[in-house]
């Protein structure tokens, strides 16, 4: 027979105010194997837990349950607890009274009803609990980073810090991101090239960093600390090993109808291309839909001209398998498509750009060499208009309801430059709010309006129509309660950001949620923002949110330093809650097997002796550490052999029971 | 295919074109149009007031004999369109004026937005489809450059008319392809004519209709489509000009590619 003692917190008022407490404790007084009852403000306090470690040890108690929060708040707090007055960590049991229960009752009378149920089910659950212990396993010490911008590359540099190996998985020919696009980073207009660049040269040289560009994760498998991971190297179609970068091969492509990513298809580019002339590795790749040896089989002249015969046509996809203990996803995002935001007239208009693509304009490595020229006519625009939010903040569903945190900031820099560098130029800017939260943000946005007269309208544009070569703006301006027509020369709209597509499927892959704007989740909104609900997959950039760049790299660091964390154990506890197979009543039918997602089940031939009866049968074997406890198997068994330690069919059952009582 | 059409007033008296040519050009395709009986005015503006029931029953009407007959309801002019479609929405979705107008019309059995309302661009591009009409075109309108203007009614509100995107539609365009011809895209497109205010401030319609026209001059277009009377007649009436563009009803090119004008 159990000795269990019951605490009821009150959690403040967040279950006081509707659960009447002292009742809860003092209904569940007489329930089977219940020796101690009591209630308190805040149960997971110091003061909370000296009280549980106190009647542990005065009241002899076997096992404990805590009517608290949910048990992914505090379950770990009140094991640990347990375990400190020398319970094993598996004989507690929480009942959520609160966020099943006192959160939505609002009479107080059914509250305290329902607490008292929900108390009584684990109790009922906590008189059937055996002593568990963990298993342990092994962590291999190696970290995988998803995405080679500025995210990834900051993770991967602070692990390799640390003395640990990590590769970098990047889709596209280069490492950099959208970080390598943009020309100057606010607050201070320092260039992103010569910030960037140094970062991006580290990662190459570090010995304990590989890089994996133009590839793609393409099967991930295994667990914490465990990750088989299955890379996806696209071919290049020029041995990296042989080619010196010369790009010689790039100027003499005939084929000059791609349009250059790099540049937002501001330009062209040739069918053999270094992305752009920092690119890591610096060595070209072949665009298999636009080059015409590949297409046609005609052609090669960049073969001819590679003095260093790095060009090959035959390189094949590979695909390359790799073990690691962590990974981090760093998948980063891009601008909204705009196509249902027409009334600024971008599809149809070459002088409406996006932010992103005006960076492109005023870059010195960028389609006009940084002079600011129409795209239309290559003038130079005498009258600007920025408009912001285009997809931020939308609740008619054209857009994100989102607010992309990025777009007030580089636009008051965008505004700022032009003004500082064609000062005959008028810039205005059109709003909904100027949202300036970071270090030195508003007074960089107070230079923009107050020293370099940068035009701000409070209101939003309804329209802009291409007439004779201008574009008229046509918008409101809400303080003074005025229509606002513009003759501009040219229109920038702040975009809003989205997470790259590919995190779709990568989530799929690591088990790790998205949430319904596709960012990932974080495994706690305040408490655990870089790591994922799944165990060892963690969240670096904006990936699981907007982000700017001194933010991105904070939270690259702090991803980096949970990796850290992780691969500096020998080995990690696992979790007992895992499934087992009776033996005896196990016929070998194979259906566990065939609904484990983690191929935790293999089958043996085992001698038994059922009965005095003694036989080899074939029966299910479950590997403890790959088991994740998910229960599939033991809902699927046919016979009932399988079984949920900590879980168990009778400890459910008598839950019920209790409930139904 | 059969449909219950209804052509509304307009379509009898000033518009008598745009009716007449789709009732043609439908015959060609194979459609038939089968005029409902008794149709009323559909009370030519959509009622905003919620409370407002009386304004609303004519539409009804129609769906529901649309309904009794067990097909779908077509319509053509911009404004019926409009209005019988957000009624019928109504019908579906708002329980307080479903109950008072079945209350008041006491019909054979309760209407509630059964009937499916389509424009007839839409029966164009989804029971016959462009790819038809291009190959049933006889004489197609080469060398014409044709600027599409939809006006607000047939695209807003967006999520109850669901009939293009109204920032960027795309069916009249893939409708003058279709009859042989190059669509003009201007700016103006799915801006207001400046409808009924012509009435109270005629400067008003003359600027908003100018600036459709200007435009479509601006960008070389010789002609001016519209399924709409009320925007026919702003844009005729207050955009004159010297090499404007003249406007037509989009039925009436069709019937002429079609070869039934």
């Amino acid at each position: 027979m159990q000795r269990i003692g019951v605490f009821v917190c009150w959690c403040g008022s967040n279950i006081a105010g509707t659960v009447d407490v002292e009742k809860v404790a003092s209904s569940v007084a007489g329930e089977p194997g219940v020796v101690f009852t009591t209630n308190y403000q805040y149960m997971c306090s110091e003061g909370g837990q000296g009280m549980i470690r106190r009647a542990i040890k005065e009241h002899g108690l076997t096992g404990i349950v805590v009517c608290s929060c949910s048990p992914r708040m505090h379950e770990a707090t009140f094991r640990k607890t347990a375990q400190a007055a020398g319970l094993n960590p598996y004989m507690v049991e929480i009942a959520n009274i609160r966020e099943q229960c006192s959160w939505i009752h609002k009479d107080k009378d059914e509250g305290t009803e329902k607490a008292v149920i929900l108390a009584k089910a684990a109790i009922a659950k906590l008189n059937l609990n055996k002593p568990l212990t963990a298993g342990e396993s092994n962590v291999t010490k190696r970290a995988l980073v998803i995405g080679g911008g500025i995210a990834g590359i900051q993770t991967a540099l602070d692990i390799a810090d640390a003395g640990y190996e990590v590769d970098i998985v990047e889709k596209s020919p280069t490492i950099g991101g959208r970080m390598a696009q943009l020309d100057k980073t606010f607050p201070t207009l320092d260039c992103a090239a010569c910030i960037l660049t140094p970062k991006m040269v580290d990662a190459a040289a570090s010995d304990k960093i590989n890089l994996y560009t133009y590839s793609e994760v393409e099967a991930v498998s295994g667990f914490v600390g465990n990750f088989k991971v299955k890379i996806k190297k696209k071919p290049r179609y020029v041995n990296s090993e042989l080619c010196s970068g010369c790009g010689v091969c790039t100027e003499k492509c005939p084929s000059r109808k791609a349009p250059n990513e790099f540049n937002m298809g501001l330009n062209n580019r040739g069918a053999i291309y270094i992305p752009f002339a920092q690119a890591i590795p610096n060595v070209p790749v072949i665009d298999p839909e636009q080059c015409i040896k590949l297409k046609t089989g005609k052609c090669g002249l960049c073969e001819k001209n590679c003095t260093a015969k790095a060009i090959d046509f035959t390189q094949k996809e590979e695909i390359i398998e790799r073990e690691y203990g962590a990974i981090v996803a760093a998948t980063g995002y891009r601008p909204i498509s705009l196509e249902n935001f027409d009334e600024f007239g971008y599809a149809h208009n070459k002088d409406v750009i996006t932010s992103l693509e005006l960076e492109r304009l005023m870059n010195a490595a960028g389609p006009t060499k940084g002079v600011l020229l129409r795209p239309s006519d290559g003038e130079h625009p005498h009258e600007i208009v920025f408009i912001q939010c285009v997809g931020s903040r939308d609740t008619s569903g054209c857009g994100k309801p989102y607010c992309s945190k990025i777009c007030c900031m580089y636009t008051a820099k965008h505004a700022m430059m032009i003004r500082d560098k064609y000062p005959d130029t008028k810039v205005h800017v059109f709003y909904i709010d100027v949202r300036t939260p970071g270090k030195n943000f508003d007074e960089f946005y107070r230079r923009a309006v107050e020293e370099y007269g940068v035009d701000y309208i409070k209101g939003m544009v309804g329209k802009v129509a291409e007439k004779d070569g201008k574009l008229l703006v046509q918008g409101s301006d809400l303080i003074s309660n005025e229509q606002v027509h513009i003759e501009a020369d040219l229109v920038v709209l702040a975009a809003a950001i989205e997470p790259d597509p590919s995190v779709r499927n990568i989530a799929t892959m690591l088990t790790a949620s998205i949430d319904t704007n596709n960012f990932l989740t974080e495994a706690h909104p305040k408490l655990r923002p870089v790591e994922s609900p799944t165990a060892g997959v963690f969240l670096s950039g904006v990936c699981q949110g907007p982000k700017d760049i001194p933010e991105t790299v904070a939270q690259a660091s702090a991803a980096a330093a949970k990796v850290i964390g992780l691969l500096s154990k020998d080995k990690l506890t696992g979790n007992p809650c895992v499934a087992h197979s009776d033996e005896l009543l196990c016929n070998g039918c194979s259906q566990c097997a065939c609904v484990c997602p983690y191929g935790a089940i293999d089958y043996i031939d085992k001698e038994v002796n059922d009965h005095g009866k003694r036989e080899v049968r074939r029966i299910a074997s479950v590997n403890e550490a790959v088991c994740q406890g998910c229960g599939a198997c033991t809902v699927t068994c046919p016979s009932g052999a399988m079984d949920l330690k900590g879980f168990t069919t009778r400890q459910i059952m008598a839950e019920v029971d209790a409930i139904c009582r | 295919m059969t449909y219950s059409y209804y052509p509304g007033c307009t379509l009898k008296t000033k518009a008598k074109d745009l009716d007449r040519y789709a009732r043609l050009s439908a015959e060609a395709l194979g459609v038939t149009l089968e005029e409902i009986e008794d149709w009323q005015c559909c009370g030519a503006v959509y009622p905003m007031a919620l409370d407002e029931i009386a304004t609303k029953l004519s539409a009804v009407r129609a769906l529901d004999s649309a309904k009794r007959s067990g097909r779908d309801l077509l319509t053509l002019c911009s404004a019926c369109h409009h209005v019988i479609k957000r009624v019928n929405n109504d019908m579906l979705t708002n329980d307080d004026i479903r109950l008072k107008a079945n209350n008041y019309l006491k019909l054979d059995s309760v209407y509630a937005g059964e009937t499916k309302v389509v424009h007839y661009l839409e029966m164009l591009r989804d029971t016959v489809g462009f790819d038809k009409i291009r190959a049933a075109v006889k004489n197609p309108l080469k060398g014409r450059r044709i600027a599409a203007y939809y006006g607000c009614l047939l695209l807003r509100p967006a999520g109850v008319m669901q009939f293009d995107n109204p920032e960027n539609p795309t069916i009249l365009e893939d409708f003058i392809k279709a009859i042989g011809a190059e669509p003009v895209i201007t700016p103006y497109r799915n801006e207001c004519c400046g409808g009924y205010t012509v009435l109270e401030d005629k400067k008003i319609a003359e600027r908003r209709s100018g600036m459709v026209i200007g435009s479509a001059a601006a960008k070389g277009a010789d002609t001016v489509i519209t399924a709409c009377p009320l925007c026919l007649y702003n844009l005729e009436a207050n955009a004159h000009g010297e090499g404007a563009p003249v406007v037509k009803y989009f039925t009436e090119l069709l019937a002429e590619a079609l070869g039934v004008k």
